[in-house]
């Protein structure tokens, strides 16, 4: 089981998210992520990017790899989803397909931090992710 | 969770959150509200979020919440927290990424019925001269050492550039431009992002509205303002859009070892912070006042361009299409400032995030036409709804850090705002109310639905019952441009 859903917020965008790994968690997170933009991506282009991003621990790595596919996103007006993601200690790096945006209909400025934690449940990876909109 | 019952009411528009409601408080919550705008937060969680500020190392006096409070990420918006100087801390998470996202208001003596004719155009032009929404470029593309100028002088800037005049740069907080920004604090990424977007609105709950100014409830501070009842003035809500969001980013990140390396034990990781005389602090500094200046800038972009589009549409129409600076605000910023806190006077961090700066009569940081009012303080309401014009008062130097409210305040969240409202609909209501809209985005619009918001006026009553700021004008919306 995986997938993402919107919760309430007053003032900003709350995703809930879960896979049965931490790699789906990154996942369906960035998937959440485009779906609360609103991006309607074109036909995938050819060939995929890397996406490297560092941090000392599950959280860190989780914001700063979401960070960085904004930072793309914005520059290079592209959705981005990974298919494959690698961890290991400090680091992530996530093979992306990229297709151009057609539509977005929002702007996310930043993901935080706030009561950021990935909880380990029953072998399945579940969190909460706050963005600043 | 934060419960009515555990506040002391030190009077009908102010309350406290003892320090010892929690073990990890270093000073107590003071929050300016009615009972009944209290009613209203208590179940989202912004007064725990106050609380949760009150454990950063270095805090003086209390941390202070004004009444459009809400719950953020990390910090409450209409937080105030003060830091000793200079062994105090900063927190990048308590100015938010959206560093100097605030204010602009722009008056004239053009009556709203002469210019009913020409409304629809004018937004029509607003929209067209100022970049909105998702992904659009700029309109003053900035080469690298162009750029690092704008991060060092601000609406100064903006001033040689000749997108400014003299009064505008004068009537703007700290005078455009916050010294001791060091682009070289500043990340490749933030420049990157900063080059092409100065210029541009964003999306989200940015804004350029003109208003007809409904009410005039001081006169003298409304004419030292150049506020005439009837005429329309023009308000610019933006910030430092992707180049300031990259530098919270940036700090958020790395001040996540610095809060170990400093022994700092937080209980919201949204919050770390380094002391202010650390060399993460002071490089966080030099770069949030970078951005700070990027703000100042773009919205002196963005109050040419809307001189533009006034002279476009009613030169030679009507007798004046003048456009003269009131002043601009920032809401989120923190600024070295000095203040009397248990008589003592003494410099320290103002950390303000969706609040403003509300110094009263006589401070010297006030354009000399402002000394004897106070400074103006800009209260947008949400979209169709009031928004206020106020001045500080000498209980706001001795109350809030010289701090009041920002604008209406969020009381439903945006995807409730979204089931509950349909862009569309909503722009027929406000178009039938006589208000011109030219949105980017419907289910933007629909997340910005008055409905969303807490009454303004109710917010205003409340900062004026505090004596923290007195009320000037109220404002009305005739055209609202948004991304």
């Amino acid at each position: 089981m995986s997938g993402f859903e919107e919760l309430d917020h007053t003032a900003d965008w709350a995703l809930r998210v879960w896979a049965h790994d931490l790699e789906g968690l990154f996942i369906q997170a960035a998937a959440g992520m485009f779906a609360l933009m609103g991006v309607r991506p074109g036909e995938p282009l050819s060939g995929s990017r890397q996406i490297e991003a560092d941090g000392p621990d599950d959280e860190s790595l989780l914001v700063d790899f979401l960070a960085e596919l904004l930072l793309v996103n914005e520059a290079e007006q592209l959705a981005l989803a990974p298919t494959a993601v690698s961890l290991r200690p400090g680091r992530v790096s996530a093979v992306c397909t990229v297709a151009p945006v057609l539509e977005q209909e929002k702007e996310i400025k930043a993901v935080t931090y706030h009561g950021l934690e990935v909880l380990q449940r029953d072998g399945n990876f579940e969190t909460v992710i706050v963005f600043d909109v | 969770m934060v419960k009515i019952q555990d506040l002391k009411k030190i009077s009908d528009y102010e309350w406290e959150i003892p320090k010892a409601f929690r073990e990890d408080m270093r000073v107590p919550v003071r929050i300016f509200a009615t009972r009944r705008l209290l009613d209203q937060v208590v179940n989202d969680n912004s007064l725990e979020q106050a609380v949760n500020s009150a454990t950063l190392p270095g805090l003086v006096g209390y941390v202070m919440v004004m009444p459009d409070m809400h719950q953020g990420y990390g910090f409450p918006i209409g937080g105030v927290a003060a830091t000793r100087y200079p062994e105090g801390v900063v927190s990048p998470g308590a100015v938010g990424f959206d560093i100097n996202c605030g204010v602009r208001l722009l008056a004239s003596s053009i009556e709203r019925e002469a210019a009913e004719p020409y409304l629809d155009r004018l937004a029509t032009m607003i929209d067209a001269y100022c970049p909105s929404g998702v992904g659009k470029a700029g309109t003053v593309p900035l080469k690298e050492t162009e750029l690092e100028e704008v991060c060092r002088e601000g609406a100064r800037w903006a001033l040689k550039r000749g997108f400014a005049s003299e009064m505008d740069v004068r009537r703007t907080e700290e005078g455009g431009r916050l010294a001791g920004a060091d682009p070289a604090k500043v990340s490749q990424r933030a420049m990157s992002r900063g080059k092409p977007q100065l210029g541009t609105l964003g999306a989200g709950n940015h804004f350029i509205e003109i208003d007809m100014v409904e009410q005039i409830f001081d006169a003298d501070a409304a004419g030292a303002m150049g506020l005439r009842e009837g005429c329309l003035v023009v308000q610019i809500h933006c910030g430092s859009r992707g180049f300031g969001h990259q530098v919270c980013t940036d700090y958020v990140k790395s001040f996540q070892t610095a809060v170990h390396k400093y022994g700092i034990k937080l209980p919201d990781r949204q919050l770390v912070c380094a002391p202010m005389d650390s060399p993460e602090g002071k490089d966080y500094l030099a770069a949030m006042r970078a951005a700070a200046n990027y703000a100042f800038a773009n919205r002196q972009v963005l109050a040419h361009h809307v001189r533009r589009a006034f002279e476009e549409v009613l030169a030679g129409q009507l007798d004046s299409f003048h456009l003269h600076q009131v002043y601009d605000i920032a809401h989120n910023m923190a600024k070295v400032e000095e203040h009397v806190i248990d008589g003592e006077k003494m410099k320290v961090c103002v950390h303000r995030k969706g609040a403003t700066r509300a110094f009263g009569p006589g401070s010297p940081d006030l354009p000399k036409e402002y000394k004897h009012i106070g400074q103006p303080v800009l209260v947008p309401g949400s979209m169709g709804t009031a928004s206020w014009v106020l001045v500080g008062t000498e209980t706001s130097m001795s109350h809030s850090f010289g701090s009041s409210c920002h604008g209406a305040g969020r009381m439903m969240s945006r995807s409730q705002a979204k089931r509950e409202v349909r862009g569309e609909a909503l722009r027929e209501e406000l178009e039938k109310g006589g208000v011109h809209v030219r949105a980017g985005s419907m289910a933007g619009l629909a997340e910005e639905a008055p409905s969303a918001y807490k009454d303004v006026d109710a917010v205003v009553e409340a900062v004026s019952g505090a004596e923290i700021a007195r009320k000037v004008a109220r404002l009305v919306p005739v055209a609202v441009v948004k991304g």
